[in-house]
């Protein structure tokens, strides 16, 4: 029965495809949105003894922008971040997720660090907390600190537009 | 007007398909000739239509009729007008519609071409690829349709993706296609071959031809695409093992082993229902690839926009064409008689044992590029899988068919000596592990990978002059040796240039990323480099920073380099121009990164020293100048029109 095989084997695959076609890598709906941003405190990159947790950031509207040092798209989006921190008011916290060569500190003091800090979670357990899927993920967090919009995938000029403007302005930040 | 053309001439080519692919198939079932010698006319005419469609399409990007809405949302009237061609095929409308160009084309080709085959040979197989053609027209009719109006008109168009403005990108497409579709025309000699259960030698060296040069197209189109990215993304790489990347290199890889597969089938008869189930996995793999670039299931970094309607359109066209075709392999398997015996040590046995492992190797890579998708399908979370997984796998399970390729072509076909293939090749195996083991040593020390590298391409090179010395021994001249075995010996020695120079730019390449002031230095590989500042540069569409470095050796001014900066105009994406200066043995690679302060006088530069980068180029250029050589052999000329009993030479000449 062996020249079935091949046949079976992509009967598989079809079902895994037909179930992928309603699953959206980039769109992740976090049950996040409208809850407060979950509680942290972590060491903070490039700062030793300094500590980072959400509630110091009371009564602003910010951004957390999830990256890592391995991530590819990170380094395309990093650019977007550099322009934004020039132009914009709007503060971008940088989770540093899962930097286990400890490479974060060197790679933004040599190209320019868009964040107003950037916290260091080793573990990926905060970003459990926070339901991050990958990286680049940056989330929107208002002045009461509640999640109000998640992006998954790199900030593009045109995302920043479309996506960020308004709804910063809504927040009113 | 001209788009309704176009639209108008997809239409009529879409109903040719139609006519190309069911009265042909249907004549070679009943044996009516009539009905059958509509192949090629339809296929001929059905190719001039898809052709007028797609210059339809090219004039009105080059025309700026923004009333398009897919020239509106994939050029801008400052691109330059090379630019604007090749925005034709840059979005997903137009990349399909290039797709079905090409599949005329091929169609077209084995149209021209087969005077030689039998009359219902030609109809299955050009009725066969009608059948795709018109599963890629409806697709483009239905939810692709590039000449859709935008009324009003924008005032100016989006502007094409700044990553495909290059001149790589210019011709890395065409190329890519002319492989990936090339291989349908192997895949319906395979069908054809199996609706007529006439699987014998002559099946299989019909099909080498034209499968080798699908697969020396991909070769090139996949060469380009690796240098596209190493000119265009800025961070130095070539090869990122992205899904879109992968979804080229699959095909490739059960290319590969169909061409080898091909010559057992059609010089000793065996393996029939292997090669058969070669030649549809490859084209197969082909569609898979468009399926996961085009329908959004995985995500990738040059994505195309996705919409769920075409890739539900796509998994039902890979449902028809690739299940039905492996139904019907399963329902004709046992038809196949395997003929021509061989022992365990031949050449035959070598050839399977390489198509095993390169089957290996491909089955790392679907797996690699599937497992997001197969994890999330089974809600287990996601995740992505990035190169170290593959690097780390797909490098020892592709090594041993490096190792086999040296011996390969060395073996007697049927049963080979072992004692005797030892005393011919111990030699080349003792220096390839000596230059494996030392050179790492005078270089940067021990170092496993090196070795492993240095030892399989020395040992690649030196078996391809064996090969050349032994047939010269038995009374062979240079000029009289066939141009299948110098195509063979061409791309045996391209992929162990290319071996050597992934090995050396793998394990020996320097990159230093520095922040930099006007006037700064900084050394690297032996060079000083001095960064001598910006200037602002408005390009045709876009605004760059154009930096200065200049490079020198000793205290000896070499050469300047100007990377730039650039911001396009129309969608305000940065990208980064990598400088780069080649020569034979290193590439001195500089790219800018970020401005560090308003005034733009500190940057990071980032320099990389790639030592013979090019080799993995060159190599992958002689792969594919092997392929055309090997099919051009004239003996596929000669011997068809000897095999086919009744062909007259009228027909022929």
């Amino acid at each position: 029965m062996k020249r079935w095989l091949p046949l079976v084997v992509f009967a598989v695959l079809v079902g895994f495809f037909a179930k992928g076609l309603f699953l959206n890598p980039r769109e992740v709906p976090s049950p996040f949105i409208g809850k407060p941003a979950p509680a942290f405190s972590l060491p903070v990159v490039g700062n030793p003894g300094a500590a980072f947790s959400p509630a110091d950031m009371k009564g602003k509207v910010w951004l957390l922008n999830v990256w890592a040092p391995w991530c590819v798209s990170c380094r395309q989006e990093h650019g977007v971040l550099m322009e934004l921190s020039r132009n914009q008011p709007v503060p971008i916290v940088g989770l540093n997720w899962k930097d286990k060569e400890r490479e974060a500190e060197q790679l933004l003091a040599q190209h320019g660090s868009p964040y107003l800090a950037v916290p260091d979670d080793l573990t990926g357990k905060v970003g459990i907390d926070y339901g991050v899927t990958g990286t680049p993920e940056t989330y929107v967090i208002d002045k009461a600190g509640i999640i109000r919009m998640k992006q998954v995938g790199p900030i593009s000029p045109e995302v920043w537009k479309e996506k960020f403007e308004p709804k910063l302005k809504e927040l009113g930040a | 007007m001209i788009p309704e053309l176009g639209h108008f001439a997809l239409i009529v080519a879409l109903l040719l398909a139609l006519t190309q692919a069911i009265l042909p198939l249907y004549g070679a079932q009943r044996g009516n000739l009539t009905l059958m010698s509509v192949a090629r006319p339809a296929a001929q005419g059905q190719f001039v239509f898809v052709a007028i469609a797609f210059g339809c399409l090219a004039y009105s990007f080059l025309t700026n009729d923004f009333s398009v809405e897919n020239v509106a949302r994939n050029s801008f009237s400052q691109l330059p007008e090379i630019y604007r061609f090749t925005a034709t095929w840059g979005s997903h409308e137009g990349s399909m519609l290039l797709w079905a160009l090409i599949l005329g084309f091929w169609t077209t080709a084995v149209s021209v071409f087969s005077r030689h085959l039998p009359d219902d040979m030609v109809a299955r197989v050009i009725g066969i690829m009608g059948l795709i053609s018109s599963g890629f027209l409806a697709f483009l009719l239905t939810t692709s349709n590039p000449f859709l109006r935008l009324l009003p008109a924008a005032a100016d168009g989006r502007d094409m993706n700044p990553l495909l403005q290059d001149p790589g990108m210019v011709i890395h497409p065409p190329m890519l296609y002319m492989g990936y579709v090339g291989f349908s025309v192997a895949f319906a000699f395979a069908i054809a071959a199996l609706l007529s259960g006439r699987l014998d030698a002559a099946w299989a060296r019909w099909s080498r031809p034209w499968t080798t040069v699908a697969w020396a197209f991909l070769t090139f189109g996949i060469g380009l695409g690796s240098w596209w990215a190493y000119n265009e993304l800025g961070w130095g790489g070539w090869w990122f093992w992205d899904p879109t990347e992968n979804a080229s290199f699959m095909p490739w890889l059960a290319g590969t082993a169909l061409i080898h597969s091909l010559a057992v089938t059609e010089k000793r008869g065996a393996f029939k229902a292997w090669t058969v189930l070669l030649a549809l996995t490859a084209f197969s793999l082909s569609l898979l690839g468009t399926f996961l670039v085009r329908s959004g299931v995985l995500s990738s970094v040059h994505a195309f926009a996705t919409d769920p309607a075409r890739g539900a359109f796509i998994l039902g066209f890979l449902v028809v064409v690739i299940g039905g075709s492996l139904a019907l392999f399963a329902w004709r398997a046992p038809k196949m008689l395997t003929g021509g015996r061989f022992t365990w040590f031949s050449r035959e046995a070598l050839l399977l044992s390489n198509n095993v492992v390169l089957l290996a190797a491909l089955g790392t890579v679907l797996l690699g590029t599937l497992y997001p998708l197969l994890l999330d399908a089974l809600g287990m979370g996601k995740i992505s899988v990035g190169a170290p997984y593959f690097n780390a796998v797909f490098v020892p399970v592709i090594a041993p068919a490096l190792f086999l390729m040296g011996i390969g072509p060395l073996a007697r076909w049927k049963e080979a000596s072992l004692p005797d293939m030892v005393a011919r090749l111990k030699w080349a195996l003792a220096i390839s592990v000596a230059t494996g083991l030392l050179l790492p040593l005078t270089l940067k020390g021990f170092n496993p990978w090196a070795t492993l590298g240095f030892t399989l391409s020395v040992w690649i090179a030196l078996t391809v002059l064996i090969g050349f010395r032994e047939r010269l021994k038995h009374g062979g001249r240079l000029n009289s040796l066939p141009r299948g075995f110098w195509g063979m010996q061409l791309a045996h020695l391209g992929m162990a240039w290319g071996v050597a120079g992934i090995t050396l730019v793998a394990n020996y390449q320097q990159e230093h990323d520095v922040r930099m002031n006007v006037g700064d230095h900084t050394q690297l590989a032996g060079y000083t480099f001095t960064f001598q500042g910006t200037t602002e540069r408005p390009g045709p569409n876009y605004r760059a920073a154009r930096g200065t470095v200049e490079v020198s050796q000793n205290g000896k001014k070499l050469f300047v380099l100007h990377p730039e900066k650039r911001i396009y105009n129309a969608s305000g994406m940065p990208m980064t121009e990598a400088a780069i200066n080649y020569n034979f043995f290193r590439d001195i690679y500089v790219a800018l990164g970020e401005p560090l302060d308003d005034q733009a006088t500190t940057w990071v530069v980032r320099i990389f020293h790639k030592p013979f980068i090019n080799w993995l180029w060159i190599g992958a250029l002689f792969m594919a100048i092997g392929g055309f050589l090997a099919a051009s052999d004239r003996r596929y000329r000669i011997a068809v029109k000897a095999l086919v009993p009744g062909n007259t030479a009228v027909q022929g000449a």
